[in-house]
């Protein structure tokens, strides 16, 4: 029998690094066989899914591109998950954050492109926290809950998004629920570009500058929940709401607060979508980054860290996925659906299934090293 | 008849994290005897018995019952090992009858039916044998504390437990209703049961055991007969070195008022009234203490003071501006920018984020104020630095601002709150139950320091379910009960009987 061991003495990079790539082994184990099963390798299935995703530059570029959306709506969940929010409106709020974007970056084309891009940018984050304040409202002071709250406006969304891009926004040159694009100068540098600017060449990839937006966002997050005022009253209220109404903390106010800088999170989504890549609004754009994005951010464990190589990993399976079924008729891109899930089982609900084996091994190996 | 040990334990180990509840615990409890285990809190008596009762079980050691070894993996086997357990926190279904809480997870069927009422006859027979008074078809919220108490310990009968294992549980009682209580478990006693008392009050010791066993710092440090010992005795083995259990302390000088209490109403969030037209005044230097059974509205007296709720009526003034009435509410930042203290009578519910590590909490509600914070960002330097000083000067331990909140034991994470409290010399000091579950030598340490605050002229409230805490501090006394305040008396030549009484409502 495995006895339970004591943790403060188990080392942090045991917990934190040796559990989740045991989980993510175990995860991939059984991948490989769902592939065996298919009638394809398993093996040649996973040196297709490393070489498309990180083989070559391009690759690189669409792995970082969709990590870029993961990064976004990951840090929206952690953020409202500190303040114990399930803010399941990713989708809606990036959706309507998307819409932020592409009003200001049309309307104010006569602004220097500069200005346009920090404005879009600050659209985003405006419109996709207008979004969220609503059930933030609703949670803080009439009590509905979150959850069901935010399902319901992302509805809300998609339907107010149809109606706008097919009866107001829609390019009326075209036939389907689009708008027109924005202007070419008004486009995020690629990946592509910048590396041309720099004299190398590489083909094209939807990597933009939006993914140093996220990487600072990232930081923003870690800075705000761990070293502010707000992150210490935000976490104090998630943690304890009684301790905090002793404390002088307004649960209300934080709840509110946690709403607004998830839905913000998540709206910035659209600058990478918008502004980066499609330069126009697509129907359904945010594709379900908003529901995988909390996925990614219970793996990484609600830590900027933990959200950015989470969503490298989803990045990876995405554009690694694509090459599969690109390559391996008998693969579909459901079966990478599924991958998704069993990564999922294994670090999110299974998380513990091993750990306290790990821990006594590690525990024990080192307690023998000290002895001898 | 030579008595024979019932239950022997062997070496018992165990730990949690770093600290080490039971050290190489050996314990040989007779048949027929009521065995009392005493210790201060943290000393490792709820854990020795939790894996005698099967909530944990043991790194190392053996359990024998009737001299043979048996492995208890969970309550359900120490239940049919023949061992009960009453816990301080009872554990029953509010909106069930007496008897459905019995039986629950031994209905035996899908339909009630037969076994109902032979159920229903078993008990009747066993309340009569040990002259237990309980109506069983009465539902459990409709019920005292005293009668919650006796429904446990028949459920443990039910189910065929010879040894009762009873963790604190004179806590929550009236002086009358301990006295009821001890009369159960002697007619227990005369039946041949086994008894094993867990407690931190040697009056119960000495009153009711016939062997004590006295635990420190998760070790045995003595096992007395209790006929050859005395209170004192059984003290000073607990806490290792002799202590007051009166303190000394001088004629208070008493100056302004600081708090006026005026006719208020308070309910709690089910809207039921729990301060029914209270009215006091609270002055400088002086200690006020309030008394009264769990419950009776001490609770929501407290929050109203310190502006977690508001008065539903009636009006509070401090330093002479209205804090709190029906149209004017201060929140506790403001008050605490008032230099109002709060020591709340739940740390973990309420005084302490257990999760955060101890640096955040020794700032907690202070957190908004310089040093700690400038302009929004937190100041982890100055944090720190004042952590390291305040555990120091309150022998906080460890003495680790980083560790985890919930990974100190709770005298540690009382003085985690008293000091934070302390810190910045408030001129009111709220408190309620400083000292629940808090061992003998944090009690004294703590009991120090709000002597001292009152001889530095701090108005100090004091509410307190120990009655003997109430009168070793209080300079005067008022007790509560169902929401009014019976009674207030001058803290000299007042007994504990007086007081009782007027706990248990009784005016006259």
């Amino acid at each position: 029998m495995v006895k339970a061991v004591d943790k403060t003495k188990v080392p942090w990079w045991v917990s934190n690094a040796v559990v989740p790539l045991v989980n993510l082994t175990l995860a991939f184990i059984v991948s490989g066989l769902f592939i065996f099963i298919s009638g394809e390798n398993p093996y040649q299935a996973l040196k297709l899914i490393l070489y498309g995703s990180f083989g070559y530059l391009e690759g690189i570029g669409y792995t970082l591109y969709y990590a870029t959306n993961f990064i976004f709506t990951g840090l929206a969940f952690a953020i409202a998950f500190h303040c114990r929010l399930f803010n399941i409106g990713g989708e809606g709020q990036a959706y309507i954050g998307g819409l932020g974007v592409f009003l200001f970056a049309f309307y104010f084309s006569a602004l220097p492109v500069s200005i346009v891009w920090l404005l879009a940018i600050l659209a985003s984050m405006l419109f996709g926290a207008a979004w969220a304040i609503i059930p933030g409202y609703l949670q803080a002071y009439r009590g509905s809950h979150v959850v069901i709250t935010t399902i319901m406006f992302n509805f809300i969304a998609s339907a107010l998004m149809v109606f706008l891009l097919v009866d107001v926004i829609r390019d009326r040159r075209q036939m389907g629920p689009t708008t027109e694009a924005l202007v070419k100068e008004q486009w995020l540098p690629m990946f592509k570009n910048i590396a041309a600017y720099f004299g190398y060449k590489v083909g094209y990839s939807p990597l933009n500058i939006s993914f140093l937006l996220a990487v600072l966002a990232s930081f923003g997050v870690w800075f705000l929940i761990w070293r502010t005022k707000w992150g210490y009253e935000m976490r104090a209220v998630g943690h304890n709401t009684q301790a905090a109404i002793y404390a002088g903390i307004s649960p209300k106010k934080n709840i509110i607060l946690a709403m607004v800088i998830s839905g913000a999170l998540a709206g910035m989504l659209g600058v990478n979508e918008i502004l980066g890549v499609h330069h126009k609004i697509l129907v359904n754009f945010p594709a379900g980054y908003g529901f995988t994005g909390i996925a990614v951010a219970l793996m990484g464990r609600n830590h900027p860290i933990g959200i950015f190589l989470a969503s490298l990993l989803f990045g990876m399976l995405y554009q690694g996925g694509s090459e599969v079924t690109f390559d391996m008729p008998n693969i579909t891109r459901y079966m990478f659906v599924a991958v998704q899930g069993v990564i999922i089982l294994f670090s999110g609900a299974l998380e513990n299934l091993f750990r306290p084996q790990i821990e006594y091994f590690f525990v024990n190996t080192m307690k023998q090293k000290a002895v001898t | 008849m030579i008595s024979q040990p019932i239950l022997e334990l062997q070496n018992v180990n165990k730990s949690f994290g770093h600290v080490q509840a039971n050290k190489d615990i050996s314990l040989k409890v007779n048949r027929g005897d009521i065995h009392g285990i005493i210790g201060e809190n943290g000393a490792g008596k709820s854990t020795l018995m939790s894996i005698v009762y099967g909530f944990y079980q043991a790194d190392s050691g053996n359990i024998k019952i009737n001299d043979k070894i048996i492995e208890i993996k969970s309550p359900h086997e120490s239940i049919l090992s023949g061992i009960g357990m009453v816990h301080q926190h009872f554990m029953l279904v509010e909106n069930f009858t007496v008897v459905e809480n019995i039986i629950l997870g031994f209905e035996g069927e899908f339909v009630f039916g037969e076994k109902l009422n032979q159920a229903k006859e078993s008990l009747m027979k066993l309340c009569e044998d040990y002259n237990l008074k309980i109506d069983l078809n009465a539902t459990i919220s409709d019920l005292s504390v005293g009668f919650r108490q006796r429904v446990e310990i028949l459920k443990a009968l039910y189910r065929g437990a010879e040894i009762l294992i009873l963790d604190e549980p004179t806590g929550v009682l009236t002086p009358q209703e301990v006295d009821e209580l001890f009369k159960i478990l002697r007619s227990l006693k005369e039946q041949e049961k086994t008894i094993i008392l867990i407690t931190h009050k040697l009056n119960e010791i000495m009153i009711l055991t016939d062997k004590v066993t006295v635990m420190r710092q998760g070790e045995i440090v003595g096992e007395k007969n209790t006929k050859d010992t005395t209170k004192d005795q059984l003290a000073e083995m607990m806490v290792g070195r002799s202590v007051l259990l009166r303190i000394d302390k001088r004629k208070p000088n008493i100056g302004d008022t600081v708090f006026e209490v005026k006719n208020i109403d308070v309910k709690d969030n089910l809207d039921v009234m729990r301060v029914k037209n209270v009215s006091f005044d609270l002055r400088e230097g002086e200690i006020l203490g309030i008394a009264g059974v769990t419950g009776n509205g001490q609770t929501e007296l407290l929050e109203a003071l310190t502006g977690i709720r508001q008065v539903d009526s009636g009006e509070i003034k401090l330093y002479g501006n209205i804090i709190s009435s029906k149209n004017i509410f201060f929140d506790p930042r403001q008050l605490r920018e008032q230099d109002v203290a709060h020591v709340p009578e739940d740390r973990q519910r309420m005084g302490l984020v257990t999760e955060f590590n101890a640096s955040e909490n020794l700032i907690f509600g202070y957190h908004h104020q310089q040093p700690f914070s400038k302009s929004s960002v937190m100041m982890g330097k100055n944090i720190y630095n004042h952590s390291k000083k305040i555990m120091r000067d309150y022998d906080v331990r460890p003495q680790s601002p980083f560790l985890v909140t919930s990974n100190f034991s709770g005298g540690n994470q009382q003085k985690i709150i008293l000091s934070r409290e302390l810190h910045k010399d408030p001129k009111v000091l709220l408190v309620g139950q400083p000292t629940r579950g808090v061992d003998i030598g944090a009690i004294e340490f703590i009991h120090q320091r709000i002597i001292d605050m009152r001889d530095k002229g701090v108005a100090v409230l004091l509410v307190s379910v120990e009655l003997d805490e109430i009168l070793s501090l209080a300079d005067r006394i008022v007790v509560m009960f169902d929401g009014k305040l019976v009674g207030e008396k001058v803290n000299e030549n007042v007994t504990d009987r007086e007081i009782g009484l007027l706990m248990a409502g009784i005016t006259n």
